[in-house]
C-alpha cells in the first residue's frame, strides 16, 4: 500500500457520467423498464447499441489498438454508477467487463475487438454466484467440441459468443448460435440467467480457463460495487423525495424523526459505499492492492444496496409494494447483486486470509 | 502567488537560519510563525502567507524530514481547530496580533467554555449571563466538561447578555481569561474513573469588552465558526489501514490464537470491513478539502467514527475472555490528553461511550443529516419565538 488511492471523481469521470446520464434519461425510463421485463426480450438491446456502439463504452477497457477506448476500471465504475441508478437492462457488466477482462488475460485480440466495438456480445459460462477464487462448473471437451450444461449464466440470452470453461482446463470461445440458450425465470428481472447446453458445439481455445476466470470474476465483484452504488442511491434519493411530497396527520411524512434518522443513517452507508466502490475501482485501474480494495467492496457493498431498497419499498407504503412501481425492479437487481461474483460472507472469508484474520 | 516551490525555498531558509538541532523549541516554533509557515493559509502577519491550505502539506513534510519540533497538535487542539479560526474570521485586528502567535506556539493553551448542565443538545439555551459593566461585562454562570480548562490561559465562551429575546439572539462570544480569580475550575470524573474534563464555575468574572469576539447579541453566529471548524478538524485526519480502534484487537486475534471462537471471527471481520470502509470514506473526505470542494460528508465520518469505535472495543472485551472481567486502574487521574493509546480493553470500551455524545449527540448529527442534507423537513421548534427567559426549564 504505497499510493494513496484516488477517491475521487476527474473532470472527464463527470463529464462521462453526464453523457451517459442523459442517454439513459431518454431511453430508459422505469415504466418502459417495467414493460420490457415481462415481453420476450428482456434486454434492451437499442439502448445497448446507443451506449455501447454510439458512446464507444463497450470498449473502455479495451486498448485503442483493439478499436477499444483504453480507459480504465475507474471510468468504467462511472458507467456502473449510472447503469445501476438506471436499473438498465443491458449486458454491460457481464460483456464489457467481465467477459472482457476474460479475453484481456488470454489475449484474445480479434474477439477483444469485437466486443470492444459493441459488434458482439460475450458472456462468461461460468455462474453468476462464483465469486474469484472458488471452484466452477465446467463442461467435457471431447473430439473438437463441449459437452454439457451450465446453470445461472447472466446475460446469455443475448451473448453472441460465450466463453466456456472445459474439463481441460481451458477457456473456449463458442458461438452462442452452437449452444441451446433457454432463460432462467430469473429473481432479477433487468439481469436474467440461462441455462446453456452445449452437444458437440464447436470450440475454440483461447487459453488457461483459470486464471481468466478469476481475473474476469475480481473485476466483476469490484465494478459491481458501483453498480450497487446507483441502485443505492436512486432508492435513496427516490425515497427522500416521495417523504417530502407524501403527507399523512396533516404533515410530510419524511418530518418525523423515525423515519429521517433512518434515511440519514442509509444517507451515510450510501456515502461510505461510494469510498469503497471509488477504492476498488481505482485499485482495480492500478493494479494495487486490488485483492482487498475488491473483497472490502463486496463485503460492505451488498448489505447497503439491499437495505436500501428494503427501506425505500417499506418507505414507500403500499404504493412501494405494486408492481406499477419501479422499486422492486431495484429491489431485485439489489438481491440478486447481492449474490453475483460471490456473497458479502464469502468476501468476508476471503479478507480472513488476505489480511491474516484467521479463522479458530 | 506562493506556489510549493516558493514555499519549499522559504521552509529551507527558515531552517538554515534556525537549525532545529541547536534551537529552543519555542524559538524555533516563534521563528516559523514569523515566517508564514505556521499556518500558510492564514494571512501574512498572522502566521500565515496567504497561500492554500493543501501546500501546508508540503511545509510539514519538509519540517518533518529535517527533525524540526512541531507544536504539540493534539495538547492545543482546542486553540488550533476552535479558538484560532474564530478569532481570525471574528477578532478584532488587535486581538489576532495578541492571540494568534501565543496560540500557535502553544505558550497558551485554549479550552471551550460553551456546555452547561442544562444546555446540552440545545446549546443555544445556554444560561451563563454576561451583564455589562463599564467597559467591561460580569460573568456568572456554570459549564461543563471543559477539557484542557485546568490548564488553560484563555477560553472561547459563549454567554447570555440579552434574555428578554429569543435564546439564539440573546448570546455574545467572548475571551475570558482563566487566571481572573471569579474563575474556578473542578475536575469532573467519568465513568472511566478518571477526569479528563472540568466543571468550570464563573462567579462575577470580569471580561473587558475589547475581548469580546463578533458583535453583542451576534456570538451563535459566531459559534457556528467555531464548531463548523471542530467538524473539519474531524475529518482532516488521516489514518493508515488498522490505524484506528480496530488496530488493537486485530492484534490480539492475531497473537493468541487461543481466544478465537467462530462467532467472534465473524464479527470481527465485518467490523474490519466498516472500520477499513470509514477510513476510505475519511480519506475521500480528506481528499474533497484538498481540492477545495467539501462534500457533506463530515457530518457523518463522526456518526461513524463513533458507532465502530464502541462496537469493536466491545468486542475486544469480549474476545479477552476472563481477562475481559478485569480493569486497568479505577484510580481518580487527570490526564493531560484524551488518548486510547496506552490504554486496556476495558477502558477503550468506557471511554468510547463519549463518543457518540460529546461534540454532537449521535441523535442530534442524524437530525443534521436528516435536515441539511437530505433537505427533509425540520423538527418542530416550539422555542423560536418566544425569549428565552419565559423558555421551559
Amino acid at each position: 500500500m504505497s499510493a494513496q488511492p484516488d477517491l475521487l471523481y476527474s473532470e472527464e469521470e463527470d463529464a462521462l457520467r453526464a453523457a451517459v446520464r442523459d442517454l439513459l434519461a431518454d431511453h430508459c425510463d422505469a415504466a418502459g423498464v417495467i414493460a420490457r421485463v415481462e415481453s420476450d426480450t428482456p434486454h434492451d438491446l437499442p439502448l445497448w447499441k446507443a451506449l455501447a456502439g454510439g458512446m464507444g463504452l463497450a470498449g473502455l477497457l479495451v486498448p485503442e489498438e483493439l478499436d477499444g477506448q483504453g480507459a480504465t476500471h475507474r471510468e468504467v465504475a462511472v458507467v456502473l454508477e449510472e447503469l445501476g441508478r438506471a436499473v438498465a437492462p443491458v449486458p454491460y457488466l457481464t460483456s464489457a467487463v467481465v467477459a472482457t477482462e476474460a479475453l484481456l488475460e488470454c489475449g484474445t485480440e480479434d474477439l477483444l475487438s469485437q466486443l470492444a466495438s459493441a459488434t458482439t456480445i460475450g458472456a462468461l459460462a461460468v455462474s453468476l454466484s462464483v465469486p474469484a477464487g472458488s471452484a466452477y462448473k465446467v463442461v467435457r471437451f471431447e473430439d473438437g467440441g463441449l459437452h454439457g450444461e451450465l446453470t445461472g449464466i447472466a446475460d446469455a440470452a443475448v451473448a453472441d459468443v460465450l466463453l466456456v470453461p472445459a474439463d481441460d482446463g481451458g477457456l473456449y470461445a463458442v458461438d452462442a448460435a452452437a449452444a441451446t440458450v433457454t432463460p432462467q425465470v430469473s429473481l432479477d428481472l433487468t439481469r436474467p440467467v440461462a441455462t446453456v447446453t452445449f452437444d458437440g458445439a464447436p470450440a475454440r481455445l483461447l487459453g488457461d480457463a483459470e486464471p481468466a476466470v478469476r481475473r474476469a470474476l475480481r473485476a466483476g465483484a469490484g465494478l459491481l460495487a458501483s453498480e450497487q452504488l446507483g441502485l443505492a442511491e436512486w432508492t435513496l434519493t427516490e425515497t427522500v423525495r416521495y417523504l417530502k411530497e407524501r403527507t399523512q396527520f396533516n404533515r410530510p411524512v419524511g418530518g418525523f424523526q423515525a423515519l429521517k434518522h433512518r434515511l440519514a443513517q442509509l444517507w451515510l452507508e450510501v456515502v461510505s459505499l461510494r469510498a469503497a466502490a471509488r477504492n476498488a475501482a481505482d485499485a482495480l485501474a492500478n493494479g494495487v492492492d486490488a485483492d482487498v480494495a475488491v473483497a472490502v467492496a463486496q463485503a460492505y457493498a451488498a448489505p447497503v444496496a439491499v437495505r436500501a431498497a428494503e427501506e425505500a419499498l417499506q418507505l414507500h407504503g403500499g404504493i412501494g409494494m405494486t408492481w406499477e412501481h419501479p422499486v422492486h425492479l431495484y429491489l431485485k437487481r439489489a438481491k440478486a447483486d447481492s449474490i453475483a461474483y460471490g456473497t458479502a460472507g464469502a468476501h468476508r472469508e476471503a479478507l480472513a486470509e488476505l489480511v491474516d484474520l484467521r479463522a479458530p | 502567488m506562493t506556489d510549493a516551490t516558493e514555499l519549499t525555498r522559504r521552509t529551507r531558509e527558515l531552517l538554515a537560519a534556525q537549525p532545529p538541532a541547536s534551537t529552543d523549541r519555542i524559538d524555533f516554533l516563534k521563528a516559523r510563525f514569523d515566517a508564514g509557515l505556521a499556518w500558510v493559509h492564514y494571512p501574512e502577519g498572522l502566521g500565515g502567507l496567504g497561500a492554500p491550505r493543501a501546500l501546508q502539506a508540503v511545509v510539514d513534510a519538509e519540517l518533518e524530514a529535517a527533525g524540526a519540533p512541531d507544536n504539540h497538535p493534539r495538547r492545543i487542539g482546542i486553540g488550533l481547530g476552535m479558538a484560532a479560526p474564530t478569532i481570525l474570521r471574528y477578532g478584532t485586528e488587535e486581538q489576532k496580533r495578541r492571540f494568534l502567535r501565543p496560540l500557535w506556539v502553544g505558550e497558551e493553551v485554549w479550552c471551550q467554555l460553551f456546555s452547561e448542565p442544562g444546555a446540552g443538545s440545545d446549546l443555544a439555551a445556554l444560561g451563563t449571563r454576561a451583564v455589562r459593566s463599564g467597559d467591561d461585562w460580569i460573568v456568572n454562570g456554570q459549564k461543563v466538561w471543559t477539557s484542557s480548562a485546568h490548564l488553560a490561559r484563555w477560553a472561547i465562551l459563549i454567554a447570555r447578555t440579552d434574555p428578554d429575546v429569543p435564546k439564539h439572539k440573546g448570546i455574545t462570544y467572548f475571551v475570558c481569561d482563566m487566571t481572573d480569580p471569579g474563575v474556578d475550575v473542578r475536575p469532573l470524573r467519568q465513568v472511566t474513573g478518571e477526569a479528563e474534563f472540568n466543571e468550570v464555575f464563573l462567579t462575577d468574572v470580569r471580561i473587558p469588552d475589547a475581548h469580546r469576539l463578533g458583535e453583542v447579541g451576534d456570538g451563535w453566529r459566531v459559534a457556528q465558526t467555531t464548531l463548523n471548524n471542530e467538524r473539519v478538524a474531524i475529518g482532516g485526519m488521516r489514518l493508515p489501514r488498522e490505524g484506528g480502534m480496530i488496530g488493537p484487537v486485530t492484534r490480539t486475534w492475531r497473537e493468541r490464537p487461543e481466544l478465537r471462537t467462530p462467532d467472534l471471527h465473524q464479527r470481527l471481520l465485518k467490523l474490519w470491513v466498516e472500520a477499513e470502509v470509514a477510513r476510505l470514506a475519511g480519506e475521500r473526505l480528506r481528499q474533497q478539502l484538498v481540492v477545495g470542494q467539501p462534500g457533506p460528508e463530515g457530518a457523518g465520518m463522526k456518526l461513524s467514527f463513533a458507532r465502530l469505535n464502541q462496537e469493536i472495543s466491545g468486542l475486544e472485551v469480549e474476545l479477552l475472555g476472563e481477562e475481559g472481567l478485569l480493569y486497568e486502574d479505577w484510580t481518580m487521574r487527570r490526564p493531560e490528553l484524551v488518548d486510547f493509546v496506552g490504554h486496556d480493553a476495558g477502558y477503550r470500551y468506557l471511554r468510547s461511550k463519549g463518543n457518540s455524545i460529546e461534540g454532537g449527540t449521535s441523535e442530534v448529527l442524524l437530525n443534521i443529516v436528516a435536515e441539511r442534507v437530505l433537505g427533509l423537513p425540520s423538527e418542530p421548534r416550539t422555542d423560536k419565538d418566544i425569549a428565552w427567559k419565559d423558555l421551559a426549564r
